[in-house]
């Protein structure tokens, strides 16, 4: 019995990660071809063993050697790098003082203003990206009140520009933030920064030496729940950045569904992958430590 | 302290010369339409060890903490060495404060927790560091200098927290419950570890509690409160025998006490406490007016207990109703046939077996004129 509840979540790895992963890897070392499936080999059994021999020697890592030969790759591998990190940092810019007014707001006040934060979760994300380019729009809300207000006369050209797109990702993925930055925060003892004070400090810095530093599992949490799924973002730079923002998701999206290249793409998604695991490791490894300083 | 020693004894507050280090003077505070601490007056001597007790919600963590700058009396005044308070916040008072949950900063090691006020200075290094080796000498805890505080136990941590608000030499030490998550046996033996090391800095410490046998132990003098108000300030030995309330004969130790009316007042008081019976005689405590209602206090350990009549003060016979064996003493639970139960304890010099009563037995108790008290009402 204890095998089989144990046996459970590897088995739901196995089935819904390293089996898709496996398939993902086989096309990326397989040839473009027109045909249902749009890439060969594909393994035919009834041949026997001559034929599982001719599909392995078919394989080769060609997809990958013209990633790196086409410089749009490493130059979207880059951008999406870089955007990733923009947005993680003004995510936490913008954040970290709601997280810190959330956990000094009275206690009654927390379970609604937590509510407001996980709230947008309750329309489809979607949803929320496309009211992103009604107000960024030119003729969109923002445009037309500055317009009213008399600040500017001609409509500022907001959307399909990279700050629409941070606009857009720092606002979807805010939450992610907010959450475990006030649940360090939240947890903190008030009676530190009174200890501070007492010691000599001055409320600021009483805020840089105590609350800061044990803000800092929540930060770091924060920022990788923020880069990890960003670095793979795709609908967001589609909808909102244009044809001038290039990140690596739509590259991606693109190459599968615009180009049929499924062999291409699926090398992208390979590397893609490879890329985000320093990060995840990364990140569990802050999770252990956190839970064996709490435990 | 608390016993003075071969030394003239300790006693400022005495000695009119003496200038108060702090002087809390008609001191009110108000939260909303709640009145924490309500128009007290307290002058505390330098070296003082003086402790704040009474039950948890009387109002003395608000005093303690108007006397550290957390907040700030609706009314009144506290100075500390001449200089008035009002207005000084709490990084900028001669003032540290050793915390309930001792408030050790988790991220940094007892080196630097200790190190922490001392470099809100811009003392030199090398002077922070003969300091903080100073502290962690005298709590002895060189040792574990580079630990984290989740790395050693309670009652170490109590001592990084006591070394740390003593690190800054402050004029004034404030101690909110210091010993309370410490477990008997180790805080009684930290009670003495405390006072010693209240002398060795000739530190003023200011002590909040609300364990009784603690604040008797450590202080010099004990600040009884009740519901924001002061009852009595006085010498442990003077809170005991002389309490000048029922609420604080009560609240120290364990008292019986028997209502009635006053009788004659002479050099002492009577208590007339049942028809056609003796008064009870005792210290008169207080203003008493004749024929007022009043209460007669006596302790249990100042009642003997004998099978005859025995050649006393004050003598009532009764029935034994419970026993009560603690090792060291017994407790007998007399019912007298007037209605009253009286406690009385008695120590065990001889074995158990060979004890004199058992339930039931009548017995007489009786105790010396000047062993009880009749306070008013």
């Amino acid at each position: 019995m204890r095998r089989f509840l144990v046996a459970i979540p590897y088995a739901w790895l196995l089935v819904l990660f390293l089996v898709p992963f496996a398939i993902v890897f086989k096309i990326s070392v397989s040839d473009y071809a027109i045909s249902i499936p749009p890439y060969t080999p594909t393994l035919d059994l009834a041949a026997g063993w001559e034929g599982v021999k001719s599909f392995f020697s078919e394989l080769d890592f060609e997809n990958y050697i013209f990633l790196t030969e086409d410089d749009l790759y490493w130059k979207a591998y880059l951008s999406s790098l870089q955007i990733a990190l923009l947005s993680t940092f003004f995510s936490l810019l913008v954040g970290f003082p709601i997280a810190y007014a959330m956990s000094r707001a009275p206690d009654h006040w927390r379970p609604t203003l937590m509510m407001l934060v996980i709230l947008p979760f309750w329309t489809s994300f979607l949803i929320r990206v496309y009211a992103w380019m009604g107000i960024l729009s030119n003729e969109g809300i923002l445009n037309q009140f500055l317009m009213w207000l008399g600040v500017i006369d001609q409509p500022l050209i907001l959307l399909n520009t990279k700050f629409a797109v941070y606009i857009g990702i720092v606002y979807t993925y805010l939450p992610f933030m907010i959450l475990p930055v006030y649940a360090t925060l939240e947890r903190l003892d008030e009676s530190l920064l009174e200890a501070a004070e007492d010691l000599g400090c001055s409320r600021m810095e009483a805020f840089w030496l105590v609350t800061v530093p044990l803000a800092k599992p929540g930060v770091i949490a924060g920022c990788f729940l923020v880069f990890i799924p960003v670095l793979g973002e795709f609908v967001i730079p589609s909808l909102l950045g244009g044809s001038g923002t290039l990140m690596i998701g739509k590259v991606l999206w693109e190459e599968f569904f615009n180009n049929r290249d499924w062999p291409v793409a699926s090398a992208v998604a390979v590397i893609l992958l490879l890329i985000l695991v320093i990060p995840i490791v990364l990140f569990q490894r802050n999770q252990q430590l956190n839970q064996e300083r709490n435990g | 302290m608390a016993t003075g020693g071969s030394e003239a004894e300790f006693a400022p507050w005495d000695d009119p010369n003496e200038v108060p280090l702090i002087r809390i003077g008609n001191v009110t505070k108000r939260f909303g339409d709640f009145t924490a601490v309500d128009d007290i007056s307290i002058d505390i001597y330098r070296k003082e060890f003086f402790a704040l007790l009474g039950p948890s919600g009387c109002g003395k963590t608000t005093l303690m903490r108007m006397l550290a700058g957390f907040e700030t009396p609706t009314q009144g005044q506290i100075t500390i060495d001449g200089q008035d308070m009002a207005g000084v916040a709490p990084n900028k008072r001669a003032v540290n404060m050793m915390f309930q949950s001792y408030a050790l900063f988790p991220h940094l090691s007892l080196w630097d927790n200790i190190a922490f006020g001392l470099r809100r200075d811009r003392m030199s290094k090398d002077k922070v560091a003969a300091r903080v080796e100073e502290m962690l000498k005298l709590v002895q805890l060189e040792k574990f200098a580079r630990r984290k505080p989740h790395q050693i136990s309670g009652g170490q941590r109590q001592r990084v927290a006591l070394a740390r608000s003593l690190a800054k030499a402050p004029k004034l030490l404030l101690l909110d419950e210091p010993l309370g998550a410490l477990d008997k046996k180790l805080r009684e033996e930290t009670q003495f570890e405390l006072m010693d090391i209240q002398e060795k800095t000739g530190t003023t410490f200011v002590i909040v509690t609300h364990d009784q046998e603690e604040a008797m132990t450590v202080a010099s003098r004990v600040a009884v409160m009740d519901h924001g108000r002061l009852m009595q300030v006085a010498t442990p030995p003077v809170i005991y025998e002389q309490p000048n309330s029922v609420y604080v004969a009560d609240f120290i130790g364990d008292v019986n006490l028997i209502t009635g009316r006053v009788g004659e007042i002479g050099e002492g008081a009577e208590l007339l406490w049942s028809d056609g019976k003796a008064p009870l005689k005792g210290q008169s405590g207080g203003d008493l007016s004749k024929g007022a209602e009043a209460t007669f206090a006596i302790r249990p350990e100042k009642i003997a207990i004998s099978a005859d009549e025995p050649e006393a003060g004050n003598r009532v016979k009764g029935k034994i109703l419970d026993i009560g064996y603690l090792g060291n003493l017994s407790t007998y639970h007399v019912e007298l046939p007037e209605g009253p139960v009286v406690k009385c304890e008695v120590g065990n010099r001889s074995r158990i077996e060979r004890r004199d009563f058992t339930w039931e037995d009548e017995v007489w108790l009786s105790w010396s004129d000047t062993a009880g008290l009749v306070l008013s009402a």
